[in-house]
């Protein structure tokens, strides 16, 4: 199964392994991950799940697509930058086995 | 011809087709709740073709309510189309409507510039700085209350405290804050609610809160750019150079959001905790609820029942077709009451599970750029009580606001004991 390694904002990691097909909001929410808020449940609405992912990642994981729901909501994200993500919309696979995705001070 | 208030009484003999929700006595009375609950189960996407804001889609299920606030390029919240709320100023008489741009009544790209101008003071980052002030302000305010004796829990915590708070965002001077109160209440008043005797009335009194700020926006604009509101908006590339009547609506907003908003929810939320004791012991038992408390809160209260979106084009939702043009209400205090997505939503539960998943903040690029605030000060306020009083009971019937919009309580009387 897929790990992800989450680093918050004051370098405290958490690792968890989740099966593929899990969304990387749910790993966090599910296992209580500290700095993942979630409001909508995931469905890409709120923005309260973002993440930035680590430059080693950012080539597999992608950007957000220009012009989607997920672009538009994450302009608004404190301190966006261009390896902001909304977890929801990524999806684990063995692909991503090892992801580290770090998080921001607080979802907003 | 759609029903009319003497109508209230007798809700079930009404055919659904004749039903106008849309009546700012039926929040008055608090009887909104059985309305929603009906059209929710006969007529989820409901057409009413006649009331006092004209026709209207009512949309009362939580995933319609998703669908419509995630395609804004169909359903436009466009001023000029008459905006975010049910009555536009087409309802307000031939002198008193004042159109109001700002930027939650605005489209994308507009409104994304807007937004991003002021998004910082509400930021994490700002909010940390703001927390020990707040609870300070808190912890003062609740020490002045009287023990033991009756007094109005509205006038003298929930509106004292928020309008401190945007005193503070604003820098505005801070003897005259209780005109920020004031303002927003006219904002969202009408002659029929009393708030104000006439809808010119109302425009004179938002252009005397135009000119108030105008002095302050002046003075920051010479100054150094600085951490508040005013300073950002005067400095700020998309806000600097706003027309009259759009720094006016941009105003008005940000005395309403930081206003009606909070305060409704700290009075709703002790009205909450009132009538259900056995929730007040479980807080009383495990404080450290209170953050999934709060969340629950404003999902109970949900502060502003509906926002409204105008239809760019004909679509389709929950299988009705709203023709280009349709006023579309998503009537926020329904959807928080959905059973089929929110687990006994008719419970006022404390340790509610998922109690983050509600929709009185809205979704999409709309929600609440507040929301993080609100809940901090909400927070702050329950540790501090739970510090200082025994238990808040509330005395006599409050007084709810008369207004579709504004989903709250002008008056509550209660006595706290030690």
């Amino acid at each position: 199964m897929p790990k992800i390694t989450f680093v918050a904002h004051d370098g405290t990691e958490h690792v968890v392994e989740v099966e593929a097909g899990t969304t990387a909001r749910d790993a966090a929410v599910d296992n209580e991950i500290p700095g993942i808020d979630g409001d909508c449940g995931g469905n890409c609405a709120c923005a309260t799940c973002h993440i930035f992912v680590a430059d080693d990642w950012i080539n597999a994981v992608g950007k957000a697509e220009p012009e989607s729901i997920e672009a538009e909501l994450i302009q608004f994200a404190d301190d966006y930058t261009e390896n902001s993500r909304l977890a929801c919309q990524i999806t684990m696979s063995d692909e991503l086995d090892g992801l580290v995705l770090n998080m921001p001070l607080a979802q907003h | 011809m759609a029903t009319q208030l003497a109508d209230i009484a007798d809700l079930k003999s009404i055919p659904v087709e004749d039903i106008n929700v849309a009546q700012p006595a039926i929040f008055a009375a608090g009887e909104e709740g059985a309305w929603f609950e009906r059209l929710r189960r006969e007529d989820p996407v409901h057409y009413c073709h006649d009331s006092q804001f004209g026709a209207y889609w009512s949309i009362t299920k939580y995933k319609d309510i998703m669908d419509v606030e995630m395609n804004h390029k169909v359903f436009s919240s466009e001023s000029s189309l008459g905006g975010i709320t049910i009555s536009d100023p087409e309802y307000m008489g031939e002198d008193g409507g004042l159109e109001l741009p700002m930027f939650i009544a605005m489209d994308p790209p507009k409104h994304d510039e807007q937004r991003k101008t002021v998004s910082p003071i509400v930021a994490p980052s700002h909010l940390q700085l703001l927390a020990d002030g707040i609870r300070e302000r808190a912890g003062e305010v609740l020490d002045e209350l009287p023990v033991g004796e009756e007094f109005d829990w509205v006038d003298r915590v929930s509106i004292e405290l928020t309008t401190q708070m945007l005193a503070i965002l604003f820098d505005f001077p801070w003897e005259d804050r209780r005109k920020l109160t004031r303002w927003s209440d006219v904002a969202t008043g009408s002659p029929e609610s009393g708030v104000v005797e006439s809808w010119d009335q109302r425009k004179q009194e938002l252009f005397e809160c135009a000119a108030y700020f105008q002095k302050l926006w002046d003075e920051r604009i010479k100054g150094q750019p600085a951490k508040d509101l005013i300073s950002m908006m005067a400095h700020g590339e998309a806000t600097k150079n706003m027309p009259y009547m759009e720094f006016l609506g941009n105003l008005i907003l940000l005395i309403v959001g930081g206003n009606d908003t909070t305060r409704n929810s700290i009075s709703g939320g002790l009205l909450a905790l009132h009538e259900h004791p056995e929730e007040y012991a479980k807080l009383k038992a495990d404080p450290s609820l209170i953050p999934n408390m709060v969340s629950e809160m404003i999902r109970w209260q949900t502060p502003l029942a509906h926002m409204r979106r105008t239809a760019l084009e004909d679509c389709e939702v929950g299988g009705k077709l709203i023709k280009k043009g349709d006023k579309v209400v998503m009537w926020y205090i329904s959807g928080n009451r959905d059973e089929d997505s929110i687990d006994n939503p008719n419970e006022f539960l404390i340790d509610r599970k998922k109690a983050r998943q509600h929709l009185a903040f809205g979704f999409g690029i709309h929600r609440c750029v507040g929301n993080r605030l609100a809940e901090m000060q909400l927070q702050i306020v329950w540790e501090e009580i739970m510090k200082r009083f025994s238990h808040i009971e509330v005395v006599g019937e409050p007084t709810r606001v008369f207004s579709t919009f504004v989903r709250g309580y002008s008056h509550m009387p209660v006595i706290v004991h030690k």
